[in-house]
């Protein structure tokens, strides 16, 4: 099979190949220029399996120890490197553990082509072992599916998920290919989907309306940038970077907008949304001008819409149509590819400053300072709170680490307090609120970015979600850090409860194992830290460790995150502390 | 879908009557993926109908709901959204041109026993497509309200069988929008480099 691969290699006038389909998967992903792959076999995918067997050199397998270890991972992958997240899992109960992590790159627009197999064309329908409709299933949570039943279909379909997963607003394909598919045989000529007609994934830009956007920046005393992923996606950190500094208007940054402009960038203002920052919650509701950049006003930002930003003009730069005008009637919109949309805004923007605007985050910053951040990062009672891990992590890494998150409390403080100053350097669950997305995600990461260190921060609930996973790292040896936040109870939804259903408990303390011991079983290295004078060195150790290693630590149970805008309340109503 | 339902414009509760025209390339599981869409927001469809288009190979799926003017626009917005639908567009009542079809049987011996049915026939400019001893089939095309009123007068002679297709509509504005757009489109459904 190495001879035909050869064949393969793109001339002007591709040769056409005799392959089984099941080769021509694999040769489709290889013209596609991956080479990681994440999955799990089973019976009506085994024949892309054997395929794979043919391409050590090309195709890295990574063998999950469950499918949604193997999305996660994907999604992971894909976050750091800005490549398409492959994976592979089997029909039935393989397919249909794709899908939270299928729900969860919709959600935050991840790019992700999705292999199933699945039984033979002549079953479908009959309810044959291990079916399962999979494109009805995946259907709302995908970009788009497909149903292959026939091998000659597969070169086409694969260069059609590929160029729709990865162009435009990026999102999950799912390709199903039918077993017989992948046994029959094709003339396999591969071409790179260019065009599909009933799809437009970069619009015409408008300049009309970047003029009038233009003017109302020009205009305007106390503009307000938002970002989000979308400039991530864009690849268009410096066209962001070079805008904001034209304009000197302050950013604050959605939480999948965390890592497009340095933490310490002079313009970085802070997060947005129920746990961002106080002045960026406030401000919202003091500026003239808002402006949206590549995200899409999500209700953990806006809060209460109604009380939204209602007395700001708004523009918003957006390349999902579907998006504009969805939550925020926006006065302007600019829809197109923020990588276009921004270097022709900045040439027609004023060279500005905004010096008291600012300031006025900064004396808000102020009060946050000392009512929380303080507290947070260098606390003066006994237990260990999650914000002072981060700062010793952060002292210890220079901000260079890739951060990963699980879902809940640590997942916030972790996107207030981690230092990132690369870009594309915080991947979390934003959309969806995948519990268990951690592990795996830090898994398919490191993959992706081997010289990087990379670093999960994960709770005690979310851990247990997708603990299986560190028999996958063991078996990778990726150097994966596993920093565990253990408060021994389902922080995030403790915290409301304390909060809002007068510390009524109900079901969320958790009997732990042994996670060390665990750990151990699984052949990776931890250590337990349960006080302070503690810390630092374990942290030191765990960073200087070759291999992959889990630091515990054990926090105080009532260590909760603030700032909060409480559900359903406006983004002024923004509070600093619990009120009892 | 209740069949007394007026549909006429706006009843006071901000919602009116939509005709949404969507066309797409001809695959398979299309309907079920436009269909979500409404599901997810709750909106009720009152009548669908779905054909090939002018054009070879586009399908037109032609939409009725009763809604607000915003949740409309966001449910055109998000079904253009999906990879193989080319437009989509909503008007409102006055924009649009609508028909639908309705069929009745009624028995025979209802039909001939009486002398108002000629009158009947006549009077709502239907017509007759089958006789036979038993039954005789009736067709009316019109407005919902027009294919109503035939129905509620032939109930009297004992209807057997009725049956109404979802609405088709054209635009009243001379220029077809989406044929215009098909000619930036351009004729290959995919392409590959």
């Amino acid at each position: 099979m190495k001879a035909t691969q050869e064949n393969t290699v793109s001339t002007d006038i591709p040769k056409k190949i005799r392959i089984t389909g099941a080769e021509a998967i694999m040769l489709s992903l290889i013209e596609e220029g991956i080479n990681t792959i994440f999955g799990y076999p089973g019976g009506a995918i085994m024949p892309a399996y054997d395929a794979l067997m043919n391409y050590p050199d090309q195709l890295r397998h990574i063998l999950t120890r469950h499918e949604q270890g193997a999305i996660h991972a994907a999604q992971g992958y894909a976050r750091v490197t800005g490549k398409v997240g492959v994976c592979m899992a089997t029909s039935g109960p393989g397919a249909t553990n794709l899908i939270t992590g299928i729900a969860d790159a919709l959600i935050d627009s991840t790019p992700i082509v999705c292999i199933t197999g699945q039984v033979a064309a002549g079953l479908l329908g009959t309810d044959a072992f291990q079916e399962t409709d999979v494109i009805g299933i995946s259907m709302p949570v995908t970009k788009w599916n497909y149903l292959v039943t026939k091998p000659s279909e597969i070169p086409e379909i694969m260069a059609q998920a590929f160029y729709i997963a990865r162009s435009g607003r990026p999102g999950p394909v799912l390709i199903d290919i039918a077993k017989n598919a992948q046994f029959g045989e094709l003339d396999f000529v591969y071409r790179k989907c260019s065009k599909i007609r009933s799809y437009v994934p970069k619009p015409r830009i408008n300049i009309e309306c970047i003029k009038q956007a233009a003017d109302l920046i020009n205009d305007a005393s106390k503009p307000y940038i938002l970002v989000g992923q979308g400039v991530i996606l864009g690849e268009a950190e410096k066209e962001f970077t070079d805008f904001v500094e034209k304009t000197g208007i302050p950013v604050a940054w959605t939480l999948l907008g965390a890592s497009v402009l340095p933490k310490d960038h002079p313009l970085n203002v802070g997060m947005l949304g129920m746990h961002g920052n106080f002045s960026t919650n406030l401000k919202t509701n003091e500026c003239d001008l808002l402006i949206g950049i590549g995200m899409r006003f999500d209700d953990r930002v806006t809060g209460d819409v109604k009380k939204y930003a209602k007395q700001a003009r708004i523009i918003h730069l957006e390349i999902d149509k579907a998006e504009i005008n969805k939550v925020v009637k926006a006065d302007i919109a600019v829809h197109g590819d923020v990588k276009e949309t921004l270097p022709v805004l900045t040439g027609l923007v004023k060279k500005r400053t905004h010096t008291s605007w600012i300031n006025e985050f900064k004396e808000l910053d102020k009060i946050e300072l000392e009512k929380v951040i303080q507290k947070d990062l260098h606390p003066d009672k006994p237990g260990l709170t999650m914000g002072e891990v981060l700062n010793i992590i952060n002292e210890k890494t220079g901000g260079d680490a890739i951060a990963v998150t699980d879902v809940g409390q640590h997942q916030m403080v972790a996107s207030r307090y981690f230092h990132f100053k690369n870009r594309r350097s915080f991947v979390t669950s934003g959309g969806l609120g995948t519990m268990g997305f951690g592990l795996p995600a830090a898994h398919g990461a490191k993959i992706g970015a081997p010289d990087k260190q990379v670093i999960l921060f994960v709770g005690d609930g979310g851990l247990q979600m997708t603990i299986q996973e560190l028999g996958t790292i063991n078996q990778t040896q990726a150097a994966v850090k596993i920093v565990l936040l253990n408060n021994k109870y389902l922080g995030m939804v403790r915290q409301w409860q304390q909060m809002f259903f007068g510390r009524r408990y109900s079901e969320t303390f958790l009997l732990n194992p042994d996670f060390i011991k665990v750990a151990e079983g699984f052949g990776i290295k931890g250590q337990k830290v349960l006080e302070r004078p503690q810390l630092a060195d374990a942290v030191q150790e765990m960073l200087d460790y070759k291999g992959p290693y889990l630091l515990e630590v054990s926090i105080e149970k009532e260590d909760n995150v603030f700032p909060m805008v409480p559900t359903g309340a406006s983004v002024s109503d923004v509070i600093l502390e619990p009120k009892i | 879908m209740a069949i007394n339902r007026k549909l006429n414009g706006n009843n006071g509760d901000g919602k009116q009557t939509f005709t949404i025209s969507a066309f797409s390339e001809n695959h398979i599981g299309l309907l079920n993926r436009i269909t979500i869409i409404f599901t997810r927001r709750l909106v009720n469809i009152e009548s669908l109908t779905v054909s090939g288009s002018a054009i070879p190979g586009i399908h037109k799926f032609t939409i009725v709901v009763h809604d607000t003017p915003e949740k409309v626009e966001k449910v055109v917005g998000q079904i253009e959204k999906l990879v193989e639908v080319l437009r989509a567009f909503s008007h409102t009542e006055d924009e649009v041109i609508h028909q639908e079809i309705a069929l009745y049987k009624v028995p025979t011996k209802a039909l001939v026993e009486g002398n108002k049915v000629e009158e009947t026939i006549r009077s709502h400019h239907a017509r007759i497509l089958e006789v036979s001893r038993e039954y005789t089939v009736i067709e009316l095309t019109g407005h919902k309200e027009e294919t109503q009123a035939l129905f509620d007068e032939l109930n009297n002679y004992g209807l057997l069988q009725f049956t109404r297709s979802g609405r088709i509509a054209i635009t009243r504005s001379s220029k077809e929008l989406f044929s215009s757009y098909m000619q930036d489109a351009g004729e290959n459904t995919v392409e590959y480099t």
